[in-house]
């Protein structure tokens, strides 16, 4: 992979960004291996051979949901707009929009830091307690 | 690169994780002020200004000239310094979870009460005046029987409707009185806590800085926080023993309306 992950110059990048960047290049090979062995299996009849696929795509799942995790982790606007869609039952459009209009909104009246800020992100606290 | 000149501390990025993780568990409890104030920003470590929207005259040495000049409340930038011994950071690399950040607490504290106390007691060299000096209402004194803070917060409470200013309200306690409050349960059973809360009909902070205690309106607009560069954490020098880094903020306060809030002193 090296360098190519990188949309811009990497010695110009934050070592923050640079991590991002892995994790972003890793979550995608895992969701492409996903999909590969999605499709093997599709078209494998050997019993043996499937149960050594599934084994294999069960990996790439774990290793997808680690990498989302991370990425969500390090991006609270973006852990916020996952919170509002994933593992929910209904109109997944309909969640998408009401979830990004809340979180967009909820950050900037939080003081919340622009992407690439080096800050701690603390913002405003209004309604961290009772 | 930015001014944090992070990059050159001969920090790993894992160990950078668990800095910022630390200091963020550190200051997010004691922030007091963050929250009950309203926050505006950050707008970013050039931010140099709040913009006051007032002018005074100055002399113009022209003919035919008159001028004004805009005023206008300078950002405060204000610096902890901490040290993170390297041997404490190797140990973090190898995965060490009991890595002694004590250094970079006591910074994280320090930031917190000096935030917390410009807030609401004023930084003159600053240009900030506090809320509580700033409130014209006659203070009531907290003292030390807790049961009768019920009674004082209420009466504050009755002032600032009296002023026509509304609620909710929040209570920001000191250290001292907080801890009263905490062990304290009153007659019949209800906490102390609970009772003021209902009062308030807000939230209770403890609020490290602070003396005694400050309700203040969380209708908004009254209380004026200005983030320039949100609180972030600094690469300073190193030698081979150690790493000294800072925590850094840069922000103004102001308060539009002294009559929303009311000091309960010591």
């Amino acid at each position: 992979m090296g360098a190519d992950q990188y949309h811009e110059p990497p010695d110009e990048l934050p070592a923050e960004t640079r991590t991002f960047a892995r994790l972003r290049a890793s979550l995608t090979e895992a969701a492409e291996a996903i999909g590969w062995y999605e499709q093997r299996l599709a078209v494998e009849s050997d019993r043996e051979a499937l149960a050594i696929m599934r084994d294999a795509q069960g990996e790439e799942f774990k290793h997808f949901c680690m990498d989302l995790e991370f990425l969500l982790r390090r991006t609270p606007l973006w852990r916020e707009i996952a919170r509002g869609i994933l593992f929910q039952e209904g109109d997944i459009v309909e969640h998408g929009e009401e979830a990004e209009e809340q979180a967009v909104e909820g950050a900037a009246a939080r003081g919340a830091p622009l992407s690439g800020s080096a800050s701690l992100g603390i913002g405003s606290l209004r309604g961290a307690v009772q | 690169m930015s001014h944090l000149l992070r990059e050159h501390a001969p920090i790993t990025e894992e160990s950078w994780g668990r800095i910022d993780e630390e200091a963020r568990e550190r200051l997010t409890p004691a922030l007091a002020a963050r929250k009950l104030v309203d926050f505006s920003g950050p707008l970013g470590w050039q931010h140099s200004a709040t913009n006051l929207g007032r002018v005074a005259t100055v002399k113009a040495p022209f003919t035919g000239i008159s001028a004004e000049q805009r005023r206008v409340l300078p950002l405060v930038e204000a610096r902890a310094n901490f040290a993170v011994t390297r041997a404490e950071l190797a140990d973090s690399d190898r995965g060490a979870e009991d890595i002694d950040f004590a250094d970079l607490d006591r910074a994280a504290h320090d930031l917190a009460v000096a935030e917390n106390a410009a807030v609401f007691h004023g930084w003159k060299a600053a240009g900030i005046v506090g809320i509580a000096e700033a409130a014209p209402h006659k203070p009531i004194a907290l003292g030390n029987d807790c049961e009768r803070y019920p009674r004082h917060v209420a009466m504050a409470i009755e002032q600032l409707l009296a002023a026509g200013i509304d609620g909710p309200y929040g209570l920001a306690l000191g250290p001292k009185a907080h801890e009263l409050v905490l062990e304290s349960s009153e007659h019949g059973g209800v906490l102390l806590l609970d009772h003021l809360r209902k009062i308030l009909a807000g939230p209770l902070v403890w609020a490290p800085g602070v003396e005694g205690a400050v309700v203040v309106s969380l209708r908004g607009g009254d209380f004026l926080f200005e983030s320039g560069e949100d609180i972030s954490v600094g690469y300073l020098a190193h030698d081979a023993d150690a790493v000294q880094l800072y925590l850094e903020e840069s922000f103004s306060f102001r308060v539009a309306t002294p009559e929303a809030a009311f000091a309960l002193t010591p």
